[in-house]
């Protein structure tokens, strides 16, 4: 600034409250130790990783778990009494845990993003109507039989295109001459999810059999059940990406959040980075439906967990929030398969009972303001 | 020497025409207010010189360089604004709020330099926020968050300040301290005012707008006569030398407003 240190009022010490702000005020930000924290929420990650694929129906102790890993990884042998134990640990629960691992952190920040983007606490990753869009697609390609040539990956791949198709939709009808306005992207993605899921209904209702009722149910519930090796590339080059990219985008995400006059007056231009947002977002929460349903409650909870814990700026929200996300969700997966063995919960059971709850103490709780008081 | 010309700048909204032909300059180190009653569009004006609109004609000169064609962050290195857009939707810090103010100059998430984080402290101090550095900023009440916001601006090391409505909010107090900070910063100031005894003692010229066309612009001796008062603002007031430093000050009651807001045609 132009002018001396001097020109601080002398009175302005004696003018500050008497007493500062208690200790329940106090933003955690300033004792926030972002290193420390990332290590140990990896740690955790990993740990949970390896307790989550040795237990199941089947529980295997976590040292047998890590040699028939490293068996896997490393191409060494097995006994042949192992055989089916090594099976159950590599080509079912591996991929399915490292799945939940991906989602639970794609989910996580694109929850972070979207609300940012149409500036709305209580916005998720399936608020611009990608999840009705997906099932859509997903029950119409398995009652058609549509996609012939996608071979076992066909139902996903009309789920994501039916994901894209509402994405498409929605960004056609709520543009503007002032861009993608908040309000009216979330209007224009409610009033989709509607429309879709009525167009599903149509579909199931008129279905030959009852096949699609249960595809409808694991798309509208999601799950990892299906998770296979060949699907965990895609997803996560999607999710490493989408995390890389919202990152990079931290301040930004920041100045967006102080209105987007002021957005104007800071350099941000507000139209190109929400046209840039609604993309990635699009194209991430489609791909994410497409192999494990419209998983509900991780991309809205986890945003706001996350942020008590670190403060609002972005940049440090969108650090600890995939490796929250990724954590709550391979114990949200664990207890959905075990719970009642060897039956399956629907995992959006699990994260509805588990985030429901947890939101509406949030929301009560002091001190905690998305949109004021 | 001119910093930031308004060159006939025309913005109409749906066929209505907001701002018509508004010519005007503001010198370096000039502060000057801009006055009018509601809806004469000098937030409109405001608005294209920090770049939330874009005119429908005429222009915006910085440096004789048209803003238009400038790239955003550019703009935003060498205007700063203070918007009367006052919430935010996160529960930022204080300090995190002021050093917004610094990310035209930043790459990315690049951190703040030492020189930067001692010049967030400076500026929180010169509004007196410093001791709500930890503070969120929702919990802050509207003048101490509009104290904030001028904290931010200052942060940016504009060449040109724009402010919209600075003084809502405020107590007297700070009122008076924004207003001679800003007279003190060195900086061309544009802002919008509606304490005409207050814009008359802090600006070098006052810019009248009624119905989005200039009306007088000149020192505010000349320009706050009880004639335009009537004419523009509908008050029938009386306009004093102030008794110890000469600035017309504008005296009313209730009984001063007219009926009707003058028909300057």
């Amino acid at each position: 600034m132009r002018s001396s240190p001097g020109t601080t009022s002398p009175t302005s010490e004696a003018q500050a409250p008497p007493a500062g702000p208690g200790p329940e005020a106090a933003p955690p930000a300033t004792a926030f130790a972002m290193p420390l924290t990332v290590a140990v929420l990896a740690a955790v990650l990993a740990v949970s990783v390896l307790l989550a694929i040795g237990l199941g129906a089947a529980a295997v102790p976590p040292g047998e778990t890590l040699r028939y890993l490293w068996a896997a990884v490393t191409g060494g042998s097995i006994q042949a009494g192992d055989v089916t134990a090594y099976q159950i640990i590599w080509q079912v629960r591996t991929p399915r845990v490292l799945l939940a691992v991906l989602v639970g952190a794609g989910l996580s920040v694109v929850g972070v993003a979207i609300q940012a983007m149409v500036r709305n606490a209580l916005a998720d990753p399936f608020v611009l109507g990608v999840s009705s869009g997906a099932s859509a697609g997903a029950v119409l390609v398995g009652v058609t039989g549509a996609l012939a040539a996608f071979g076992i990956y066909a139902i996903s791949a009309g789920a994501f295109l039916g994901a894209l198709l509402v994405s498409a939709l929605v960004y056609l009808a709520a543009r503007g001459a002032g861009g993608l306005t908040p309000l009216r992207l979330v209007l224009t993605g409610v009033a989709m999810a509607f429309g879709f899921q009525a167009v599903m209904s149509l579909i199931v209702y008129f279905a030959p059999d009852g096949e699609s009722t249960s595809t409808v149910l694991f798309w509208s519930m999601g799950g990892f059940g299906a998770a296979t090796w060949g699907a965990l590339p895609v997803v996560a080059a999607v999710t490493l990406v989408t995390v890389v990219l919202l990152r990079r985008l931290g301040r930004s995400l920041d100045v967006l959040a102080l209105g987007d006059e002021t957005s104007a007056s800071l350099g941000v231009d507000t139209v190109r980075l929400r046209r840039g947002l609604f993309v990635l977002t699009s194209l991430a929460t489609g791909a994410m439906v497409a192999v494990s349903g419209a998983i509900g409650f991780v991309g809205l909870v986890m945003p706001h967990l996350v942020r008590l814990w670190t403060g609002a700026a972005h940049v440090r929200v969108l650090t600890v929030a995939p490796l929250a996300g990724a954590i709550f969700m391979v114990w949200a997966d664990l207890v959905a398969r075990t719970l009642v063995a060897p039956r399956e919960l629907p995992l959006g059971v699990i994260t509805a009972l588990v985030g429901v709850p947890v939101f509406v103490v949030l929301l009560r709780r002091r001190g905690y303001l998305f949109g004021g008081r | 020497m001119t910093s930031l010309a308004l060159d006939d700048l025309s913005v109409s909204i749906d066929g209505a025409a907001i701002v018509e032909a508004l010519a005007l300059t503001v010198g370096d180190g000039e502060v000057v207010g801009l006055v009018g009653p509601n809806g004469s569009g000098k937030t409109t004006a405001l608005r294209c010189v920090y770049r939330a609109l874009r005119p429908s004609g005429g222009a915006v000169l910085i440096d004789g360089r048209d803003l238009a064609r400038l790239p955003l962050r550019d703009s935003a290195r060498v205007i700063a604004a203070l918007t009367q857009e006052g919430r935010t939707d996160l529960d930022f810090t204080v300090e995190e709020v002021v050093a917004l103010g610094r990310a035209p100059h930043l790459r990315g998430n690049q951190a703040l330099s030492p020189r930067e984080r001692e010049l967030c402290r400076q500026a929180m101090a010169r509004t007196e926020v410093l001791h709500l550095a930890g503070r969120g900023i929702l919990s802050l009440s509207g003048g101490e968050r509009q104290r904030v916001l001028v904290a931010r601006a200052l942060v940016q090391e504009p060449r040109v300040l724009v402010l919209d409505e600075p003084t809502n909010h405020l107590d007297l107090h700070h009122q008076i301290r924004l207003l001679s900070m800003l007279r003190g910063a060195g900086l061309s100031v544009l802002v919008t005012l509606h304490d005409l005894n207050l814009a008359a003692s802090a600006c070098d010229r006052l810019a009248v707008l009624s119905r989005g066309r200039l009306v007088a612009c000149g020192p505010p001796a000349e320009v706050l006569t009880e004639e335009l008062l009537r004419e523009a603002f509908g008050v029938a007031a009386s306009v004093v030398p102030h008794p110890l430093t000469g600035v017309p000050q504008v005296l009313y009651d209730l009984g001063s407003a007219t009926t009707t807001i003058g028909d300057p045609t």
